[in-house]
């Protein structure tokens, strides 16, 4: 299921489009300590976490994740935004907390 | 490829911003050599750790990369503080970060050991006061 896809059907607010609209998130994977997620955040996947800052870009990045969905409304600051537009990296936000996030896409993508 | 390639990469200080981009650009390159990306992964793993400790822990320094017909060579100096007991610091969970590194995602403690599972080789010189050298090989 493409990205955009998935965050109209679980109306996650986009903050940077990126290739929403043609890349596929294939799995779905949780974690906030950046180099736990650097080893193990598994390629095309969706990185659900609650830090928005400019290095959880990096490690999107580096790790080829399919996208960043940040929880609990948090919302990345500008220059993070502004370098999410330059790499041209997905970027959405949950209301909802990591869990129930992650457990929302995992129905989805798995249905 | 006959001659070995080098790339260098200068990491600014407390540039946070910034960190990762070595390793980013190192990845690209790879990309573009056509380098299996299985060894690509182990090589950005291996290289991004060593890139956030050098700006976290060491005021920055400088990364030389050498690319040759059998092996990538990473080669990570700084002129930070050194690492006083390196078996303590390679242990996974040891970390010195402070709170607001914390706070940013980093001090696991898990970048050392990331390091020495994804390199194929890792020797680590390190005099308190002067520096620390860390050697990664990853084979192609
Ligand atoms: N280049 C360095 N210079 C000085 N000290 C270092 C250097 N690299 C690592 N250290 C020390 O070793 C400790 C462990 O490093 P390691 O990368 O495993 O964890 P971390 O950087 O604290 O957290 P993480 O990498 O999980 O975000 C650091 O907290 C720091 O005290
Ligand atoms: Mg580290």
């Amino acid at each position: 299921m493409t990205i955009a896809d998935i965050a109209e059907k679980l109306n996650f607010k986009i903050i940077n489009e990126g290739e929403m609209k043609t890349r596929e998130a294939k799995k779905v994977f949780c974690c906030d300590l950046l180099s736990l997620a650097m080893s193990k955040l598994p390629a095309d996947a969706a990185w659900v976490t609650v830090m928005g800052n400019t290095n959880t870009l990096a490690v999107a990045s580096l790790a080829d994740a399919a996208c960043i969905i940040t929880a609990e409304n948090v919302c990345p600051d500008e220059n993070t935004v502004n370098k999410a537009k330059e790499q041209n990296i997905t970027v959405l936000k949950s209301e909802f907390p990591v869990f129930e996030t992650a457990l929302m896409i995992d129905k989805l993508i798995n249905a | 490829m006959n001659e070995a390639i080098k790339l260098e990469y200068t990491i600014s200080d407390d540039d946070f911003t910034r960190a990762g981009e070595a390793s980013g650009d190192l990845k690209d390159k790879l990309k573009k050599m056509g380098v299996d990306p299985a060894v690509i992964r182990k090589v950005v793993i291996a290289m991004y750790e060593g890139e956030i400790n050098m700006v976290i822990h060491a005021n920055g320094g400088k990364i030389t990369v050498t690319i040759t017909t059998d092996e990538i060579i990473m080669e990570l100096a700084d002129k930070g503080p050194g690492i006083p007991d390196v078996k303590l610091a390679m242990q996974e969970g040891f970390s010195t970060a402070p709170d607001n590194i914390r706070s940013l995602g980093f001090g696991a403690g898990m970048g050392l050991p990331n390091m020495k599972k994804y390199s194929d080789e890792m020797t680590v010189e390190t005099q308190q006061g002067v520096g620390t050298t860390v050697t990664m090989k990853v084979k192609l």
